[in-house]
This record gives structure tokens, C-alpha cells and sequence, in this order.
């Protein structure tokens, strides 16, 4: 391989010196005094997530404070690094949701395995789990890395539901078909 | 060597497909034969045909003749004798292959057809399959991405129909999710042999119940749970448990009776969840008994024997009560024939005879047979015995009463159900090899954990002298050891010579040494069992009775 000889060229009086760097190096300074600030006090200060950010997954609640997942383990089944773990269970008769049947006894999600992917949020038919802004999570053990149940609906709260397909099937069982 | 009876073919053609087939099979099943799925729900291979889904409409048409003359009319076209095609669509399932018969299974019309009774079937369904059991396997489902239309029609309200109904003690049904196939009506009516079920009220109104006081309560009830092409009947038992695609199948044997009936051990990470019949044309077609799908309970039962020592440990402690000599050894028909084969060879290192525990109860001539061990047949294929067992240990008690017995080997059975007194048990050491808590392991010296048979491998011989094997569905339960390491290990403790302890390596041995099981290996074995000679035993006076597909040998 050939040896390229690059010339250096000799230093100039006034970079000898170095003033005009200084100068240059205090005007941009000095520039920044004068114009908005875009550093964040973080974590004081949080910024503003887009639209159709992939954060933490959570799980939300439909308008009237019933859990949306009916643990149909969808996601549980999508998810590529095998994060979600459910545990399906049957909803008591005496509950106001009893006509919904079946809603998850446990969820748990490993954020230490989750990789932020969506696909259990695309997955999801009853429209329960979202990836919301929350993006930082941190614990000093890998048991506080699981998210379970509770956690995830503090996380998730909730969302406004557009269908509300349970409630009206419980209207229609309340009202019956007349024959 | 009697060969069946040829049936008489028909040829037919089947999307162009040429195909000959016995006579009286119906569209559906010669389908089948040329790989051409025609979809289905009341249709079952093993109930009788109503044909009231009709989701197997076809088109169909027969040769041409000349009415006056007979002669065939040819077609200018192609030179070949013409198709007169029906105009409009048959049901599959009632109708009967005849000679010449041509089918179209995916014309337009037909295509039209099922994505009208589809469309139709769906107006009522609900749109619930994230919270439904049948999710997975559910036919409406399946035929649903194959001719549905992806969005709905109908603007009206939905029927409501009776949810969460208790049919039965096991089966949950929810009518909403019923496409009236009768399935379920049938089975119960024909195999079962109970009319419990039918419909009530008309046309979308239509509802399965049970028939006034009457309950869905026989032995067979959850064989409707399977064969329901929707989630209408579920098993209450494993309603929400777990989705159906997470789980692993594992073919098993049932181990309720000698008749051995076909299952599917069903199972996630170790957990079983349920327990479903296989189809096996020649032992229990597609059905099993409810008894035995809550056998897999004993997995995880609360009183699984199980120990901290090792194996090599708890087998010293065994080999000590050898020593003295004046051992007796109880082998066991739950045992499989490998274990039953090391069982003889325990008790040919230990110079003595081996006695057997008879279990009888009355069958239900249908899948569950009087004889409640599920492999005496495999301990006389073994030569462990040579007649057949008694359900007391009358013999043993006399010589442990006398002073001749001073240990007592019991591979899985229970003396104390045997008929053995607590006193009689204390008198004598007992080393017990089992896998659930009993009156025997609690006197026993020694106990040795083992494993149920859904944690182990093997073969079992049923009633019809068929070798069915069984595989391993979970692993075993820590601190219980595999019977055929233990039997090895402790009939080298006891001075013999040392067996393989692996299911593939002892069939060698037990095929050089079995004259009925020669020229045979547990991997040979086909999943639906092999019919051995039973000939030479054929005199013995079993218990079993008449039930599916077995009838006993005339008494002589």
C-alpha cells in the first residue's frame, strides 16, 4: 500500500498567538446568552413525548373504571421476548362485569425483558394495553423491574373508549330479545 | 391369517381427481382421501348425519346417459361423456359416493354457498373469541377467515341467549355461541346411550337445554365439550384456564381400566391442563370417559411422595432389608411392561415369586372395563405372573403371619387396600415404590418417590391384547426418581445383574427376552398400539365385559 506524505502546514503568526480562537470561542458563548435555552432541567423537567411514542407498557381502564384486558393472552402469545405473563381467570358472578366473564388474575410484564416493540398493543382486541409516554424505568432488584396488575393500570389509568362493545352487550342482556 | 373382507370400491371424481373408494362413504370422507378439505359442523365421522349446518354444500353431477337408449352422451367438445351438473348445491355429509359421481368443491357456487351459510351463521354469533375457550380450535373460526366476510351486514341487535348455563356438574354451556349442529345431542342420545339434551323454541330462537329434570351428568358428558365446533360447551374444569395455542399435546393412555383408551395430555412448562381422547378407530374411536380427564390432578396433588434423599441413598437403605433374605415382592397391572419386566427381574435377583393386586369394578360397556388395572395383560405378556391376580393378598398375609416374610417390596401398590392388616404391615419391612401418600407409605421403612404416568414413558397392554405406548408429557417431580432407574438400580442392589434403565435400551433387552414383544421396539410401536397374539392366555378367566370395540372371549 502506498504512503501518502501529507504536508503540514506551518502555523500562521496569529494562530500562534491563539487570541483569535479564544475570541471566537467567547463569541459563541456569548451568542448563547442571548437566545432560548434548550436544555432541560431533567428530571424536574420533563420533555414533551410525540405522538405514537413507544414507552411503557401499560394497562388502561375503559371510561367507567372496568379493566379492558379479558386476558385473552394475545400479547402475552405476540411478544417476542416472552416479557408478558398472565394468569386468566373467570370474573365472579356478583361483580358489575360478570357479563365480560373473564379478566386477568395476574399480569406481569418484565420490563427487563420487554424490547418497547408495540406489537402487544396492535395485538390487543380489546384495546387494553398501550405503550404511553412513560419512558424511564429503573429498580435496584429484578423483582421491581415485573410490573404486575397494579402497577400497570397506575400507569396506564384511563383511556376513552370509542365502542364500549361490553356495555352494550350488557344492555342487550338487561333488555332480553321479546319472542 | 383371515383377511378382511375387500369392500367394494366406487370410483369417483372428486375436482378432477380420480379416486376409488369403498362403497357408502359420503362426499365429506372421499374428499378427505384426496387431501380436499370440505368444511363442516354438524358432520362427525363417528355420529350419525342430520346434515342441518349446511356448510358442506357441493356441487355435484352423475355421467350422462341417453334416456332412451342408455348410451352415453358424449360431449363434441371434449369427446369425453358429458357431466350432467346438479343446479344447485348438495350437502356433502349425506350424500353417498356412487359410481361415476363427480364433485366440485371449489366452483363458484359452491364458494357462494358457504360464504352464504357462513354469513348466516354469524349474524347471531358473538364476537366474544378473545375471552372464548375454543379459541384456537374452533371450526367457526377456522372457516370464518376461509369464507367469512370480514365485516357484518346486519345493523339489527343480536340475539341474547342464556349465558354460563350449568348443563352438568362438568360442562358449562353458553347458547349465544351455539350453532345448533346437534353434535352434542347426538353423541349423548347414540354413544352415551342418555337423551339429556335438545332444542327448544325456533328458528334464531333456538336453544340447547337439557330436557326437563334431566342433567348432562353421565360418565361421557365432556365428550360433547369435544366434539362442539364452538365454544358453546365448555368444560368447567378448564374454562379460562389457559388459551389452547400455549399448550403442549403429549399422547397418553388412560390408566382408569384395561381398556386403555387413547389421550392427549395437554400441557404447558410443566403444568398439564387437561386431559382429551385420541382417535383410535380400533379402542375408543374419538371418546373417553369424564373419570379419566381428572387423572391429571395426581400431578400435582398435594400428597405426591417425595424425598431429599437421592436415589442411590434411598436404594442402600432398601438393599439392608435384602440382606435378612425372606423378601416378597408385590408388583403391580399400573405398572407399564418395562417396569413389570424389571419388576421380574427385582424379583429373580431376590429368588421369589411375585404376587399381583387385582382391581375390579363393574365396566360401563362402553370405555371403561370391569378390570381396573390397566396392564394385567402386560405382566402375563412379561411372564411377572402366569395366572391371573387376586384382589386380596391372602397369600402373603398367611406367610407374614407365619414369620416367612420379613420385607415387603411393593412397587406402587397399596398392601393395606390389598388386604394386609396394620398389624401385618408393622410386623414386616416394607419398601414402597410409589407416588402418592397411603396407609402403606406411611409403614413402609423405605419409600421411594416415583413418578405418575404422565411424567414417565412407557407401555401399557390393554384388553384386546394391543401394546399401546405412552409418552412423557411433564417432567418429573423433583425428589421422585423414574421407577425403571429405581427397579434397576435396586435389583443390582439385590445381586442382579444390571438392567438398562432408559426406555429405549431395556426394549432391547425385553424384546431378546420376551417371545411375545420379539422383533419390536418401543419406537416401532405405532401411536395407535399393536395387536400381540394372546393366544397363549386366551383360557384365563378375565373380568372385562363387552365394551367398545372388545368383546370377551366365549368362557369355555
Amino acid at each position: 500500500m502506498a504512503v501518502i506524505q501529507v504536508e503540514r502546514k506551518p502555523l500562521t503568526f496569529a494562530e500562534r498567538t491563539y487570541i483569535p480562537q479564544i475570541i471566537g470561542g467567547l463569541w459563541v458563548t456569548l451568542k448563547h446568552f442571548f437566545q432560548p435555552t434548550v436544555t432541560l432541567q431533567y428530571p424536574e423537567q420533563r420533555p414533551e413525548i410525540p405522538k405514537g411514542y413507544r414507552g411503557v407498557p401499560t394497562l388502561v381502564k375503559d371510561p367507567n373504571g372496568r379493566e379492558k384486558c379479558v386476558s385473552c393472552q394475545l400479547c402475552e402469545f405476540v411478544c417476542p421476548p416472552k416479557a408478558i405473563r398472565i394468569t386468566p381467570g373467570e370474573i365472579s358472578a356478583e361483580s358489575d362485569n360478570a357479563h365480560v366473564e373473564k379478566g386477568p388474575q395476574a399480569f406481569d410484564i418484565d420490563m427487563l425483558r420487554c424490547i418497547y416493540c408495540g406489537l402487544c398493543q396492535e395485538v390487543c382486541p380489546e384495546e387494553a394495553i398501550f405503550l404511553q409516554n412513560q419512558f424511564s424505568m429503573s429498580g435496584y432488584t429484578r423483582a421491581e423491574m415485573v410490573n404486575n396488575k397494579e402497577r400497570l393500570y397506575e400507569l396506564g389509568g384511563t383511556l376513552p373508549d370509542e365502542h364500549l362493545k361490553w356495555d352494550k352487550k350488557k344492555t342487550a342482556e338487561e333488555h332480553g330479545n321479546a319472542h | 391369517m383371515i383377511q378382511p373382507a375387500k369392500p367394494e370400491l366406487v370410483t369417483v371424481n372428486i375436482d378432477g381427481k380420480e379416486i376409488a373408494v369403498p362403497k357408502g362413504t359420503n362426499v365429506i370422507e372421499a374428499a378427505r382421501m384426496v387431501n380436499v378439505d370440505v368444511p363442516h359442523y354438524c358432520y362427525h365421522p363417528k355420529l350419525a348425519v342430520v346434515g342441518n349446518c349446511r356448510m358442506c354444500l357441493i356441487e355435484m353431477g352423475m355421467p350422462a346417459v341417453d334416456p332412451a337408449t342408455k348410451a352415453p352422451v358424449i360431449d363434441p367438445a371434449t369427446g369425453k361423456q358429458k357431466i350432467n351438473w346438479i343446479p344447485r348445491p348438495q350437502i356433502g355429509c349425506g350424500t353417498n359416493v356412487s359410481p361415476g359421481l363427480h364433485v366440485k368443491t371449489t366452483s363458484p357456487m359452491v364458494k357462494d354457498a358457504r360464504e352464504g351459510v357462513m354469513e348466516f351463521l354469524l349474524i347471531n354469533h358473538p364476537l366474544d373469541c378473545p375471552i372464548c375457550d375454543q379459541a384456537g380450535e374452533c371450526k367457526l373460526q377456522e372457516q370464518a377467515t376461509g369464507y367469512g366476510r370480514g365485516y357484518s351486514r346486519f345493523v339489527e341487535q343480536k340475539n341474547v341467549k342464556p349465558k354460563r348455563t350449568q348443563l352438568g356438574p362438568r360442562v358449562t354451556l353458553d347458547d349465544e355461541r351455539c350453532v345448533l349442529c346437534s353434535r352434542c345431542i347426538r353423541f349423548s342420545r347414540d354413544i352415551a346411550g342418555k337423551d339429556v339434551l335438545g332444542f327448544v323454541d325456533r328458528g334464531s330462537y333456538s336453544t340447547l337445554t337439557c330436557h326437563p329434570d334431566k342433567k348432562l351428568d353421565h360418565n361421557y358428558s365432556l365428550n360433547t365439550v369435544d366434539i362442539c365446533p364452538v365454544g358453546a360447551l365448555t368444560s368447567t374444569d378448564f374454562r379460562f384456564k389457559m388459551r389452547v395455542w400455549f399448550l403442549k399435546q403429549t399422547n397418553t393412555i388412560d390408566t382408569e381400566s384395561s381398556v386403555g383408551v387413547n389421550t392427549v395430555a395437554w400441557s404447558r412448562e410443566g403444568v398439564l391442563y387437561r386431559i382429551t381422547p385420541r382417535q383410535n378407530d380400533e379402542v375408543n374411536d374419538t371418546w373417553m370417559a369424564d373419570s379419566g380427564r381428572v387423572l391429571y390432578k395426581q400431578v400435582a396433588a398435594a400428597d405426591r411422595l417425595k424425598s431429599s434423599d437421592t436415589v442411590n441413598i434411598l436404594v442402600t437403605k432398601a438393599a439392608e432389608f435384602f440382606k435378612s433374605g425372606s423378601v416378597a415382592v408385590v408388583g403391580s397391572g399400573r405398572s407399564s411392561v418395562e417396569e413389570q419386566f424389571l419388576t421380574k427381574k427385582l424379583a429373580a435377583a431376590l429368588k421369589v415369586s411375585v404376587s399381583l393386586v387385582s382391581r375390579t369394578a363393574p365396566g360401563d360397556k362402553l370405555l371403561i372395563s370391569a378390570d381396573r388395572n390397566p396392564n394385567i395383560r402386560g405382566a402375563l405378556v412379561t411372564g411377572l405372573i402366569s395366572e391371573l391376580p387376586s384382589a386380596q393378598l391372602t397369600g402373603l398375609a398367611a406367610d407374614i403371619d407365619a414369620g416367612k416374610v420379613k420385607t415387603v417390596v411393593s412397587v406402587g401398590e397399596d398392601l393395606a387396600a390389598a388386604g394386609l392388616t396394620a398389624a401385618q404391615l408393622a410386623k414386616v419391612s416394607i419398601v414402597y415404590l410409589g407416588t402418592h401418600a397411603n396407609a402403606t407409605s406411611a409403614a413402609a421403612k423405605v419409600v421411594i418417590p416415583t413418578l405418575t404416568v404422565f411424567e414417565k414413558a412407557g407401555t401399557f397392554v390393554n384388553q384386546q391384547f394391543r401394546i399401546q405406548k405412552f409418552a412423557k408429557a411433564v417432567p418429573g417431580l423433583a425428589g421422585a426418581y423414574d421407577d425403571l432407574v429405581v427397579l434397576s438400580k435396586l435389583t443390582v442392589a439385590a445381586g442382579g445383574a444390571s438392567a438398562a434403565d432408559e426406555i429405549n435400551a431395556l426394549w432391547t433387552a425385553i424384546a431378546a427376552e420376551v417371545p411375545a414383544l420379539s422383533a419390536m421396539l418401543y419406537k416401532n410401536i405405532p401411536e395407535t398400539g399393536l395387536l400381540l397374539d394372546g393366544t397363549a392366555w386366551a383360557g384365563l378367566p378375565f373380568a372385562e365385559g363387552e365394551t367398545l370395540h372388545y368383546k370377551p372371549a366365549a368362557t369355555i
